[in-house]
């Protein structure tokens, strides 16, 4: 029976999507730093679709690969939980300031190391970046091609897979030789929920510098689970020109954020006339609440 | 050299709208730098169609026809763009936050090692001081974009790269055309010196319209209408606004059972819960099973014939009026105020 070897690239990301009235400050605008971190949800997605490989394709692995910071490793953890074999968490402090172009340029340093794969699989876009680049540059780098907004796999072989594609109007069905990068849509089926087995199981597993960090767990410190250590690799675990890295090798530099504000004090009542709507438009427009 | 470049697409025999107004932004830049503004059609058939792109003030237009063109995949028109760019320098390469322009766009950001924006809602001109260097860039384009999830609004600049690429959505700049008359110069690329081998991995096997399934729970606006709207034709209204504003219909319980809409759009108790950026609440009371649905909304307005309407204790802004004579009046200014 054929077996692929598929790595899942997946962030962790503020949750910006359910931005409460509790998230807001006094001025109006979001407190980025209360917002909890999630598992970018377009790559839970991307989890699923390769779970569902290696549902039809028993001896297959997944690998998710992260880059962030040590915090991270609780995403690797949620996909242990769901089924991912191996984890590596990407962590240094030259990937800080990263652009997409860096990140990209990380993350394909990572995937060469790791040598051996058949598929990448990554969410179409990230909710706080929102650029949906990282995909479409990762595959640019490891010069192989690149298949976005992924719904679903119609059908994979040794030799090739077969995508539906969703796109603005519809849809489009395409072949495509391995090895090959696939962005997932979030109309693509939603992830499995943690199997209550491999929770126990990943519970604790955490990486060495977070259990340094801790103190060290007792179970983790025995050779005997070595499941429980999650890979942990710096810029001296991947061949790259630091050059390429973190703000540095960044062409795109942010110059300035401004925050939206977004409560007024007070409800404000307008007419239905046309001036009044037409301030009141040009208002939300001005002020980026919508437009 | 050096100019500003757009990429237009062309699909099912026509040039996307998105690609008209980047052209108008595109000669607009390309006046405060002096410099000419080209562009780019790929395809096949692509016979006379510099008559429509001229008028946008277009001075050279880069023509590649072959039939593996169309319909669009990525590798062949990355080929394509890449090796002009080594060749043409161009400073500013605009193109739309579409499928096809988020599928290339990064593509051939990445091979080029020059920097790219997303989704940007706004482009201008300006210079930029490096404090920690000692340095003043000149006319460098400011590309400005909201990021997390629209909660705030970054300035995003390449200083040192070229060229400076930027993606933005349909509907974002405006259409202008700068003269019928213009005329443009058209070069003809020999596409055989700008494919590689390995340009058509990808096979397309089918393309049809397809709606995809109702899910409003990820949209950042929701134009919602109630048992107030009155008829399924009004709603047909909040959709026009939702559409404009890049957002997603949803409904209360009354006006799915009243057969306005359809039940995937329902807010609430029995419904889905959202927290959207904005909630606009058209002809809807504001029952607390509703509200258990939206209330975490970040800004609501709320479109209400009744002043004491319940909603309108917990809206930002209320519309005393009517759904059916409001919601013309809010596409009507928002089209005149946006960009
Ligand atoms: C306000 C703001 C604006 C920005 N604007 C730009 C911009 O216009 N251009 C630009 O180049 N950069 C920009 N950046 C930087 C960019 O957000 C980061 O480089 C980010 O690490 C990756 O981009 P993204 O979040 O948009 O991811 P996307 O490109 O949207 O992510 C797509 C997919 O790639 C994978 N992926 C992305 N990041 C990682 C990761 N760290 N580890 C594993 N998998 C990953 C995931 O599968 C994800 O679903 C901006 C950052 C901020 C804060
Ligand atoms: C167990 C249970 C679960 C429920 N779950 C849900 C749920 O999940 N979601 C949900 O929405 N409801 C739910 N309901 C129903 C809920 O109680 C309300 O009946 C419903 O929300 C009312 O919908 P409405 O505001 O559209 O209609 P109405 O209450 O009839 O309000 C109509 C509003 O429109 C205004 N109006 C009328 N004409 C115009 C006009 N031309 N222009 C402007 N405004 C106009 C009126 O002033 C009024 O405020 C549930 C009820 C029960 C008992």
């Amino acid at each position: 029976m054929d077996a692929f070897k598929i790595i899942v690239l997946a962030k962790q990301v503020p949750d910006t999507r359910n931005v409460g009235k509790d998230a807001m400050k006094a001025d109006g605008t979001v407190n980025r730093a209360v917002l909890p971190a999630i598992f970018n949800p377009e790559d839970l997605h991307a989890l699923e679709v390769a779970l569902r490989i290696k549902d039809l394709f028993k001896d297959s692995t997944i690998t998710l690969l992260t880059m962030g910071p040590v915090r991270a490793v609780e995403i690797l953890r949620e996909g242990f939980y769901r089924g991912a074999d191996d984890g590596i968490l990407l962590t240094d402090r030259a990937f800080a300031g990263s652009d997409t172009l860096a990140t990209s340029y990380a993350l394909s340093c990572a995937i060469r190391e790791i040598r051996d794969f058949d598929i990448i699989i990554c969410g179409r876009q990230a909710i706080d970046g929102d650029t949906a680049q990282v995909g479409p540059q990762v595959a640019e780098k490891l010069g192989i091609p690149q298949i976005t907004y992924c719904e679903e796999i119609v059908s994979l072989n040794k030799k090739q897979v077969t995508v539906k594609r969703r796109l603005e109007q519809g849809v489009e069905i395409v072949a495509c030789n391995l090895p090959v990068l696939i962005t997932v849509n979030n109309s693509a089926a939603p992830c499995r929920p943690r199997n209550a087995k491999r929770l126990m199981k990943y519970k604790h597993a955490t990486t060495m510098s977070k259990q340094q960090e801790t103190g060290g767990d007792y179970l983790a410190s025995s050779s005997s689970h070595t499941h429980l250590n999650i890979k942990e690799w710096g810029i001296s675990n991947i061949k790259c020109d630091t050059a390429q890295l973190g703000l540095a090798g960044s062409p795109t530099k942010v110059k300035k954020v401004d925050n939206i504000v977004f409560q007024s004090k007070d409800s404000k009542r307008i007419e239905d006339l046309d001036e009044d709507i037409g301030i009141l438009m040009k208002e939300l427009i001005d002020s980026h609440i919508i437009g | 050299m050096n100019n500003v470049t757009v990429y237009c697409e062309f699909e099912e025999g026509k040039i996307a709208d998105v690609s008209f107004e980047l052209l108008s932004k595109g000669r607009n830049l390309a006046n405060q730098l002096n410099c000419k503004l080209e562009a780019l059609l790929f395809g096949n058939n692509l016979d006379g169609l510099e008559k429509e792109i001229a008028p946008y003030g277009v001075d050279i237009l880069f023509k590649a026809e072959d039939e593996r063109l169309s319909p669009y995949t990525t590798l062949p028109h990355t080929s394509l763009m890449v090796k002009l760019f080594k060749e043409q320098k161009p400073q500013i390469v605009l193109m739309g936050a579409t499928t096809i322009g988020r599928d290339l766009g990064p593509r051939v950001s990445s091979a080029l090692g020059s920097g790219l924006t997303a989704d940007c809602t706004e482009l201008e001109i300006g210079d930029h001081e490096d404090k920690k260097e000692k340095k003043i860039y000149k006319n460098l384009l400011y590309q400005i974009r909201p990021a997390f999830g629209g909660n705030i609004i970054a300035t995003i600049i390449n200083p040192d790269c070229r060229p400076q690429m930027a993606t933005v959505r349909e509907g974002v700049m405006r259409k202008v055309i700068s003269d019928p008359k213009h005329t443009c110069e058209v070069i003809h690329l020999d596409v055989k010196n700008y494919f590689n081998k390995t340009d058509f991995a990808i096979k397309i096997i089918e393309r049809h319209i397809e709606k995809s399934k109702i899910n409003i729970k990820n949209s950042s606006i929701i134009v919602a209408g109630g048992f107030g709207v009155g008829s399924r034709e009004n709603f047909g209204l909040l959709h026009r606004l939702a559409s404009l504003l890049g957002g997603e219909v949803g409904a209360t319980r009354a006006a799915v059972d009243a057969g306005f809409v359809e039940h995937e759009r329902q807010v609430g108790q029995t419904g889905v819960t959202v927290r959207p950026k904005v909630y606009i609440a058209c002809g809807i009371s504001g029952q607390i099973q509703h509200l258990a649905g939206m209330q975490e909304s970040s800004i609501i307005i709320s479109i209400n014939n009744d002043v004491n309407a319940p909603i309108n204790k917990i809206a930002n802004y209320v519309i005393q009026g009517k759904v059916e004579n409001v919601i013309p009046k809010m596409i009507r200014y928002f089209k005149e105020n946006s960009k």
